[in-house]
């Protein structure tokens, strides 16, 4: 008892540090950015992100990967600037049919015992090819009430942050206080003792498969509604985001391990070294390879305090 | 009857039958004029795809999770330091070669580098590195298009009997490999860790050397292909490798090579890399667009993974 | 038995049959549990005690024979109405979900728990278990299982099998419950089963520990090759006919065993420890043994890892590994026979790297008449033959390779009598020209075979037992030493 504590504070504390140390470092550089007006600008992008890493923590909690996270949001956000936009319900049934060939593909890769990598890796072409016939050239436009959701200004604190917040408290309500959050944390865990209970796996894959696809359709709108159009490729580097936030913010490959609000920190931290990254000046030659090593970096850092959890609980 | 029953056993037999269909299929749509001149063209395109997918096969030949995501940008970054260093000078055609190869062991050294030390699944270390590649890519090329040596560029385009040289070297590197994996013991090696990498290393095979060795051949091949695609196509740009990611990968599940490990298939890797070639030109021919092209290829990927599913799942 | 006056069956099983491909799982087994009995099941492994379990618990279904619930026959056997009929399983491997807390594995094992405050039902159900059965059990409820002792986790399970929801628990099969538990503990485990039996609920109790069934059961089933060979009350056994009706024979050879003393052949592998360094000696039998599950197979793991070569092969490999579970890290199921034999020796029967197909093909001929393989080609590919021939291969890969220390992590699990009766015989010829074995087994038959034995609890040797000092209550004491609730 007197170790779970730690090992869970800790988990938790590494984006939390993470976070924080950025945002300092940020305000040292940029003491500018220490108001609203700057928050809003600096955490612009955080929401689409957030949204597309726990779409994809849906899918890394039944021991997944979704490789075509980045060419769906890039689908949905073509769908969103140009049905969603001009004649709604066909949108909307559009979005929704989306997120049921999600659910398919959850039921299919558990079936057939077909690898995710493989399978979303054509899907990726798919997504991406419709996307292309949507919007063959950067275009189309957000529906209003996207616009001025994205573009609220509440009082205090900016939008950014409260989505944020908003996103971090329904995905841990889904996944960590529900019965239907428990059974698809249980089939990343140990998916024979959810058989031999006598549920159905099948079922609570294609339901994490359509959660993913649901908010990762939301990503897309998201985007849209910040940046007013779309293109086919919008959003392609969503797909190395998501997976490393929801890393990031504690989450295992495997073992059904994963953390909501850990991954929307994550999101935002990743959103943040963006900002971070232009500050410093760095050429934007080395802007993706910057992404790549802080990943890197990430994930050594994760494997050292990996060690230390480890060595407190070996002691 | 009893040979042709055996034929149809092979695996990598269909992908050389779709492969003739959709040639018969895109030459009958143009009254036959084009047949000679789809078929050359078909090997001359087909051979990097078949270079990169080579290397791509040995590696998704060690098992469920192994694939390299670097492809591309090994290649971009090879195509463009070897014809820079090359700098249209014909004397300098094989120092560039060895630049491009130089690349190639350092990337799949740092690739497998960090799989080990991390510990992260392969195609997460093979992401972060295709970014810092890329990134070192477009850092170096800068947007100018360097050209090849004169000499280089002729050996890669001409070639005899009008097939182009680039074939005759891919199929080359098919056939070593091909020894490679059925008698040797390095073969023997990375099929048992696809079977299962834990009793792969209770038998005693050396499974983080044949990784390693694994991961920089592929991507050697995928700077070869880089060298001889920049080569060919009188320059290196930045988006050249781009779609080899995704190709490399159809080519090595369409031709008959088990996703889960512990099965490779080279003859496939030519039956899928003609027929993805014709796949395309046969849509370009219908006159169908880019978006469509992609759709296909998606549902083609998918597809030929459900049937194999199927074709395994059915023997068990 | 049938016009016994005793309440009508639970469960019935009659003339069961089940294959899995070549391997005959059930032969035509029949049994029954009545309402208010404890039924005690025995069996070496792979007798089908498992696949008994997995019928009842509605997993499988077999090919053969009928199953009947409450007097119905069942025509689709599923999990599901073998629950709603309150039937519980506590199986041996752990089966519950390491990354979720015991709350929220119970609200998995309940299916009609759900609804709004279920976490606050689920902690009632599972604290309330866990108290009847382990007073004073120190298991916080909301603690990720993954952070319990394997002790704990096992508690958690019996306790889950034995806690209330809407459906009560009428039959509770345990599959080796104590393995993990302590003397106390197991004793509290199996108090519960006598106050469950005694207020109408039945119990089928697996364990290879037998002085707990003749304590605990009232009617013992002794299983044999896929078949039930002796059933008889648990008050007309004694532990010596019991051990007797399993067929068991080898405590006698294993005191021909004991007149080696090889305390002066040079040590071939050490490993140095605080307390109890672990020694081989040339030409030894060193057994590896105490509860299963505590470390015996990480040790041969990491000594095997120790001696060969990750990055680049041994030229003379020191050490060879025979597997016990097959699939995991055994067999390569896409190769032949001899592709499999093979691979660890390899090294020997390549010419510039390139694979000397005569060579391989004379090793395995010898090989296959040595400890005969039962095949007619050796290219078949290996899932072709049965688990018993599959296993001759894995050991004779092993034995084909110059390594002089062969470990052997419980090989001989599910493997029948007579494959192991030739298996033995090669060994015994193995060590006598020099060769060591060290040798984890779970079969105390197989433990008595050596000559000199450490116990293992809790990743660790705690005892060495040598010559006559390696019997069955010497090892189970070294096993539980002090060891506190």
């Amino acid at each position: 008892m007197s170790l779970r504590i730690p090992v869970d504070t800790i988990r938790l504390a590494v984006p939390v540090l993470a976070l924080s140390a950025l945002l300092i470092a940020v305000f040292w550089l940029q003491p500018r950015a220490m108001s609203y007006l700057g928050l809003n600008l600096l955490f612009n992008l955080a929401v689409p992100i957030a949204l597309a890493t726990v779409a994809q923590m849906f899918i890394l909690a039944v021991n997944d990967l979704d490789l075509s996270m980045g060419a769906f949001v890039s689908f949905a956000a073509c769908v969103t600037a140009t049905f969603l936009h001009s004649s709604p319900l066909l949108g909307a049934l559009i979005l929704a049919a989306a997120v049921a060939v999600y659910a398919a593909m959850g039921a299919i890769i558990h079936l057939r015992n077909l690898p995710s990598i493989v399978v979303t890796l054509g899907m990726s072409f798919v997504w991406t090819g419709i996307a292309v016939l949507l919007l063959p050239a950067p275009g189309g436009a957000a529906p209003a009430w996207v616009r001025s959701l994205m573009t609220a200004k509440p009082p205090l604190v900016p939008m950014a942050i409260v989505a944020s917040v908003v996103i971090a408290l329904v995905t841990h309500l889904i996944l960590m206080r529900t019965s239907l959050g428990v059974l698809i944390r249980a089939v990343g865990g140990n998916q024979q003792s959810v058989a031999r209970a006598g549920w159905s796996p099948l079922l609570a894959k294609a339901a994490a498969y359509a959660l993913a696809g649901t908010f990762a359709v939301l990503a897309g709108i998201a985007l849209v509604g910040l940046t007013t159009s779309a293109d086919a490729n919008i959003a392609l580097r969503y797909t190395l985001l998501s997976i490393a936030g929801v890393i990031l913010g504690g989450g295992e490959f495997v073992g059904g391990r994963v953390s909501p609000v850990g991954a929307v920190i994550g999101a935002l931290t990743l959103a943040l070294a963006g900002s971070f990254l232009s500050f410093l000046r760095i050429s934007p030659d080395w802007q993706i390879g910057a992404q790549g090593a802080i990943l890197v970096i990430v994930l050594a850092l994760r494997l050292f305090l990996n060690k230390l959890e480890r060595q407190e609980r070996g002691g | 009857m009893s040979a042709l029953a055996s034929l149809t056993r092979k695996p990598w037999i269909w992908s050389f039958v779709a492969a003739g269909l959709v040639w018969l299929v895109t030459v009958l749509f143009t009254g036959g004029a084009s047949a000679l001149g789809l078929t050359l063209a078909a090997l001359t395109f087909s051979s990097f795809a078949i270079i990169v997918g080579t290397g791509q096969m040995l590696v998704i030949t060690l098992g469920p999770g192994n694939i390299d995501l670097s492809v591309p940008a090994t290649m971009t970054l090879a195509g463009t330091l070897a014809l820079k260093f090359m700098a249209v000078d014909n004397s300098l055609i094989l120092p560039g070669l060895l630049v491009a190869i130089a690349i190639g062991l350092a990337v799949g050294s740092v690739n497998y580098g960090l799989i080990k030390l991390l510990r992260i699944p392969p195609i997460i270390a093979t992401l972060c590195m295709s970014f810092i590649v890329q990134s070192t890519a477009i850092w170096s090329n800068r947007g100018l298009r360097i050209k090849p040596p004169p000499a280089l560029a002729e050996f890669a385009t001409s070639g005899p009997f009008g097939i182009a040289n680039v074939a005759l070297v891919a199929l080359l590197i098919t056939i070593i490999a091909w020894i490679f994996l059925e008698r040797s013991i390095y073969g023997r090696w990375i099929t048992s860790i696809g079977q299962s990498m834990a009793a792969a290393r209770m038998a005693g095979v050396p499974v983080d050397g044949a990784r390693f060795l694994t991961y920089v051949i592929c991507a050697v091949l995928a700077s070869i292909a880089g060298y001889l695609l920049a080569s060919f196509s009188g320059g290196a740009a930045l988006n050249m490798g781009a779609e080899y990611l995704l190709m490399s990968i159809a080519v090595v599940v369409i031709g008959g090579t088990s996703v889960a490990g512990g099965f490779s298939n080279v003859p496939g890797i030519w039956g899928a890399s003609l027929f993805m070639f014709l796949v395309v030109s046969m849509l370009n021919t219908y006159g169908l667009g880019a978006g469509f092209r992609m759709i296909m290829t998606g549902i083609i990927i998918i597809a030929v993974i459900l049937l194999a599913s199927r074709r395994n799942t059915s023997l068990t | 038995m049938p016009d016994s006056p005793s309440p009508s069956p639970l469960v019935e099983l009659e003339d069961a049959r089940l294959r899995f491909g070549v391997v005959k799982a059930l032969d035509g087994a029949t049994l029954h549990v009545r309402p208010g009995e404890c039924l005690g099941l025995v069996g070496h492994n792979g007798a089908g005690k498992s696949t008994v379990v997995n019928i009842l618990n509605g997993a499988l279904t077999p090919d053969e024979g009928v199953l009947r619930r409450d007097g119905q026959t069942v025509h689709r056997n599923d999990i599901n109405d073998a629950r709603a009929h309150g039937t519980r399983c506590v199986f041996q491997e752990l089966s519950l979900c390491p990354n979720l807390t015991v709350i929220e594995n119970t609200r998995i094992v309940h299916r009609d728990l759900g609804g709004f405050g279920w976490r606050k039902r689920a902690r009632q159900i599972i604290e309330d278990s866990l108290n009847r059965i382990f007073p004073g059990h120190h298991i916080d409820s909301q603690a990720t299982v993954g952070s319990l002792s394997i002790a704990q986790r096992q508690m958690v399970e019996i306790a889950m099998a034995f806690s209330e929801s809407s459906t009560r628990p009428r039959l509770v099969i345990l599959d080796e419950p104590t393995s993990s538990l302590d003397a106390t503990l197991a004793g509290q485990m199996l108090a519960q089963v006598r106050r469950f039996v005694q207020a109408g609920g039945s119990v089928i109790l697996i364990s290879h520990i037998l002085h707990e069934i003749l304590s605990t059961a009232d009617r013992i089933i002794v299983m044999k090759d896929g078949r039930v060979s002796v059933e008889r009350p648990a008050g007309d056994f004694t532990t010596q006919s019991l051990f007797e009706a399993m067929g068991s024979v080898a405590p006698e050879e294993g005191v021909t065993q004991q007149a080696r003393n090889l305390s002066q052949a040079p040590v071939v592998l050490k490993v140095p420890h605080p307390t109890v360094p672990f020694t081989a000696r040339r030409g030894e039998l060193v057994g590896l043994t105490g509860l299963s599950g505590h470390g015996q197979s990480e040790m041969l793991i990491d000594l095997f890892r120790q001696h060969s070569g990750n990055w680049l092969p041994h030229r003379n490999p020191t050490v060879a590994f025979v597997a016990g579970d097959r699939r995991l890290n055994g067999i390569f199921h896409l190769w032949s026979i001899l592709e499999n034999f093979a691979i660890a020796a390899l090294g020997d029967l390549t010419r510039r790297g390139f694979v000397d197909d005569a060579a391989v093909r004379e090793r395995g001929a010898a090989w296959q008449r040595r400890i005969e393989i039962r095949t007619q080609d050796m290219n078949q590919p290996i899932l072709s033959l049965s688990g018993g021939n599959q296993q001759k291969v894995l050991f004779a890969r092993a034995l084909g390779t110059r390594a002089p220390v062969v470990l052997m992590d419980d090989p001989m699990r599910g493997v029948d009598v007579g494959t192991k009766q030739e298996v033995y015989r090669i060994i015994r010829e193995e060590a006598a020209a020099g060769r060591t074995f060290i040798w984890y087994s779970t079969e105390m038959e197989e433990v008595c075979l050596c000559d000199r034995v450490y116990v293992f609890r809790e990743g660790a040797i705690v005892a060495e037992l040598a010559g006559s000092e390696v019997n069955e209550n010497n090892i189970l004491a070294a096993s539980f030493e002090g060891e506190a609730a």
